[in-house]
């Protein structure tokens, strides 16, 4: 596949995604005030995708988007109303739109035999309300009809018109503009034409052999875009070209107007005299014009007051015209100021920068440790700015793969519309927190479990309507989506406020799996945490959404592999949270760096909370008194059954994590440190309480902690012991122990 | 300075000659207040000469001076008129005229 066609695939899913929220937010307010904006927006889309389908020359994508974007030309003139039937009518075509791009993108050259019968289908329906629309013009449009506009809302002439400025180059590159204005002459007829040479600079730097023409054409033609296009197949990619239809509305032109480099004014009445308004307007324009122009014969430039003013004296150009003119000026600035602000970049490059940059904090580490053992206080000062500098470029590169979630959660509105419809209920998708950074990588791994989690939440979460009223709630579901930070994590809620998780059903089931024995008494926490055992679903009956047990371990399976967790909390008949915690990012982390024996190992920074120091801890119990509170602890040297007697005294790591602290007793701290993440390899897949390993500035190897399973063993042990020791499959590393203490050598 | 000169092109008006006609033209138009430019003798000309036209014009208009074209040939009245530039030219009568009809 070339590199174009890859480029409009990937903006086509981008415009498509856009064109779909735009239709949801205007399916949801068909009322509200800027619909408009919105109906501008999904056109913008819809555009696009059409432009660059026939820039690509693939057919099929133009063809069923032509006739999409004539519907919602209609829309954007008033002469259509906007109705939730035709929203969903949109909604089907934004979809087909989309399985047209992905035939493209599986590189087929022709769609399936159902996939068209589906598009034929939806262009029928479209054609069929476009022309039921039509006489229709909505009366707050009257003030706009008044002066310019047709009765049937679009700018007079059947002929189309096309706006090309050439590049300078076209003349060294053997084309004369000249030859294709005459090939579009033998197309049809050529009824006004404009030769813009607006962009000749004076003479001293006009260079008489780079081009500067532009020209601004009415054709009048039977031939299709496509052939109009092709007579700037060979300039194509060197001037800027726009094609507008027959038919095309005032406000075509307008953005005509906006788009062009040239003053606003004179290519109003560029595009009068060419006749791209109508011919009563015209007569009328041209009769000032002439009684001016005669009065100052031979002076072509000094014809003030110019055309376009008189227009709008005489009211034949609408005043948004003139808006549009006006507010061009600031506009072509903001927008440039705007497309400067993004690039595009190939992710691979931006990980391959990343990894430079982690290789930079190894190497910067080194040689911070060199200086600091070399003594010399110049050298440590010139090191440490140079430190200060590394950190400041990690951030950044870090930084630039953070991505908002927002796009991932957004497309759940689609998601939670089509299986409301489906299950018949009223279910309403409240999203915040959407600003939210993470890393990419991220991103595009949590939103398969978001899904998972979503549409559970729709389909066993939220209860029937009939019984949500019984149970004396709003008859409209809510399922919310919550995305925070919280100390170095990104936190994410799935919340509804259906019937909550059933207690007795999730205990008959695990009974039933054999997850538990029917003596024990676990709690509500311990319950609840069931349902993401293998094989664990309590719905009564498999749905075609979820239900089918297959869900939940794998959401958390997913979840942990991102070094993330995830929890769930319930009430009966009030609703179910399920909160995802995950690390910021992959790929570096502030570490503390403690010592226990010969080996070192990190602790990432952002869960430490504090150290404290203890002479002759307690053999036997694993809690301290720490200002009156119990801690649980756990000591390293025990847990990696490192041989040797502790120091007399141990330093105690206090880390927290989702709510809850814990412990970590070490020989020695040794401070603070930066690392890169390196992970340990599909050798090590089963280490409980190792999330990786790092280099150290001196080339050892040290082992990072995964604080969230360590957390989880010191503060849940006895519980997770219990289950672990029931049903030996609950946690599979059976000893981690000793294959940590070697890799820790 | 001569108030009225003429100035004959008698090469084509292509690029292939736009460097020296640019500053034929140019010079032509320094010397005088009033440039009557023969294009009897143009057999072809294409944007290039088209635009170097359109400088001359826009110079002359600059300068307050005189400028026109007289005795086109039929490529040049042909370019003219394809492009609508009759009017700004002065050597026609302004096309718009068919289309306000």
């Amino acid at each position: 596949m070339d590199e174009i066609t890859t480029v409009f695939i990937d903006e086509a899913r981008q415009q498509l995604a856009e064109m779909e929220a735009g239709l949801l937010r205007l399916e949801q307010d068909p009322e509200e005030n800027d619909e408009r904006d919105y109906i501008n927006g999904i056109f913008r889309a819809a555009h696009t995708v059409k432009g660059g389908a026939g820039a690509i020359e693939c057919r099929f994508i133009e063809h069923f988007t032509h006739d999409v974007e004539n519907l919602l030309d209609s829309l954007r003139n008033g002469d259509l109303a906007v109705s939730p039937a035709l929203a969903t009518l949109l909604l089907e075509c934004c979809d087909q739109m989309a399985s047209l791009v992905e035939v493209l993108a599986a590189g087929q050259a022709e769609p399936a035999a159902e996939v068209l019968r589906r598009g034929q289908a939806l262009t029928e329906r479209l054609q069929q309300i476009s022309a039921a629309g039509k006489p229709a013009l909505a009366p707050d449009d009257a003030a706009l009809a008044k002066v310019e506009v047709d009765s049937d809302g679009a700018l007079n002439t059947d002929s189309w018109h096309i706006s090309v400025r050439f590049g300078r180059d076209v003349l060294r590159g053997g084309t004369d503009p000249l030859s294709c204005i005459r090939y579009l002459a033998d197309l049809g007829e050529i009824i006004g034409i404009e030769t813009i040479a607006d962009a000749i600079p004076p003479a001293a730097e006009m260079d008489p052999e780079a081009c500067y023409l532009g020209f601004e054409i009415r054709l009048q033609t039977k031939s299709s875009k496509a052939e109009i296009d092709d007579v700037f197949k060979f300039v194509r990619d060197e001037c800027e070209l726009t094609i507008l239809p027959p038919q095309s509305k005032a406000a075509d032109y307008i953005r005509l107007l906006r788009e062009l480099p040239e003053d606003p004014m004179r290519l109003g009445e560029m595009l009068l005299r060419c006749g791209a308004l109508t011919q009563a307007e015209i007569d009328r324009g041209l009769s000032s014009q002439y009684d001016s122009a005669t009065a100052m014969p031979a002076d072509g430039e000094a014809r003030t007051p110019p055309l376009g003013e008189i227009l709008i004296e005489n009211k034949v150009v609408h005043r948004t015209i003139v808006d549009a003119a006006i507010a061009k000026q600031s506009q072509v600035v903001e927008k440039r100021a705007h497309d400067a602000q993004l690039i595009r970049v190939h992710a691979d490059k931006l990980d391959q920068l990343i990894d430079l940059v982690g290789e930079l904090v190894i190497a910067g580490a080194s040689a911070n440790l060199l200086a600091q053992k070399s003594r010399q206080s110049e050298l440590a000062e010139a090191t440490s700015v140079l430190s200060r500098l590394v950190e400041n470029i990690r951030d950044s590169a870090l930084q630039l793969r953070m991505v908002q979630i927002g796009d991932s959660f957004t497309r759940f509105n689609r998601v939670v519309r089509d299986v409301a419809k489906d299950l018949g209920k009223e279910i309403e998708l409240v999203i915040s927190g959407a600003e939210t950074e993470l890393d990419k990588t991220v991103v595009e791994k949590i939103g398969d479990p978001l899904m998972h989690l979503v549409r559970n939440s729709l389909d066993h979460g939220i209860e029937p309507t009939a019984l949500r009223i019984e149970r004396g709630k709003s008859a409209c579901g809510r399922v919310s989506l919550n995305a925070y930070h919280d100390s170095g994590s990104v936190v994410i809620e799935v919340a509804d406020d259906g019937g909550g998780l059933d207690r007795d059903k999730i205990r008959a089931k695990a009974i039933e799996h054999g997850l538990i024995a029917a003596t024990d008494t676990l709690s509500d926490k311990e319950f609840y945490n069931l349902i993401f055992e293998p094989g664990f679903s309590t719905a009564d009956k498999v749905s075609k959404l979820s239900g089918r047990g297959v869900g939940m371990d794998v959401v958390r399976r997913n979840i942990v592999a991102l070094r993330g967790s995830i929890a769930v909390a319930s009430s009966a008949g009030r609703g179910t949270t399920f909160t995802i915690r995950l690390p910021l990012t992959l790929a570096i982390i502030d570490g503390f760096l403690v010592g226990v024996d010969q080996a070192s190992y990190v602790i990432p920074l952002d869960s430490v909370v504090e150290c404290i120091e203890k002479k002759r801890l307690s053999g036997d119990r694993n809690f301290l008194n720490l200002r009156g509170e119990a801690l649980p602890f756990v000591r390293l040297r025990e847990l990696f059954a490192v041989p040797g007697e502790p120091p007399p005294r141990e330093s105690i790591v206090v880390v927290q994590f989702a709510g809850s602290r814990a412990g970590i007793v070490v020989d020695e701290l040794i401070g603070e440190f930066q690392t890169v993440i390196k992970p340990l390899g599909a050798m090590f897949p089963n280490l409980r309480g190792i999330g990786g390993s790092t280099i150290l500035g001196s080339g050892e190897v040290a082992l990072i902690l995964d604080v969230a399973a360590l957390v989880r063993i010191v503060s849940g042990s006895e519980a997770d012991g219990l289950l672990a020791h029931r049903h030996g499959s609950t946690f599979s590393g059976s000893s981690p122990q000793s294959s940590v203490a070697q890799l820790a050598r | 300075m001569p108030a009225e000169k003429i100035l004959s092109i008698s090469e084509d008006l292509t690029i292939y000659h736009a460097l020296e006609h640019k500053d034929a033209l140019l010079d032509a138009l320094s010397t005088t207040d009033e440039l009557l430019l023969d294009l009897a003798q143009v057999g072809q000309i294409d944007s290039a000469g088209l635009q170097l036209l359109i400088l001359l014009s826009k110079e002359a208009q600059r300068a307050g001076k005189s400028l026109r074209f007289v005795a086109p040939s039929p490529a040049v009245s042909d370019v003219i008129e394809l492009c609508n530039l009759a009017a700004e030219f002065g050597t026609a009568p302004p096309v718009l005229t068919g289309a306000a009809s």
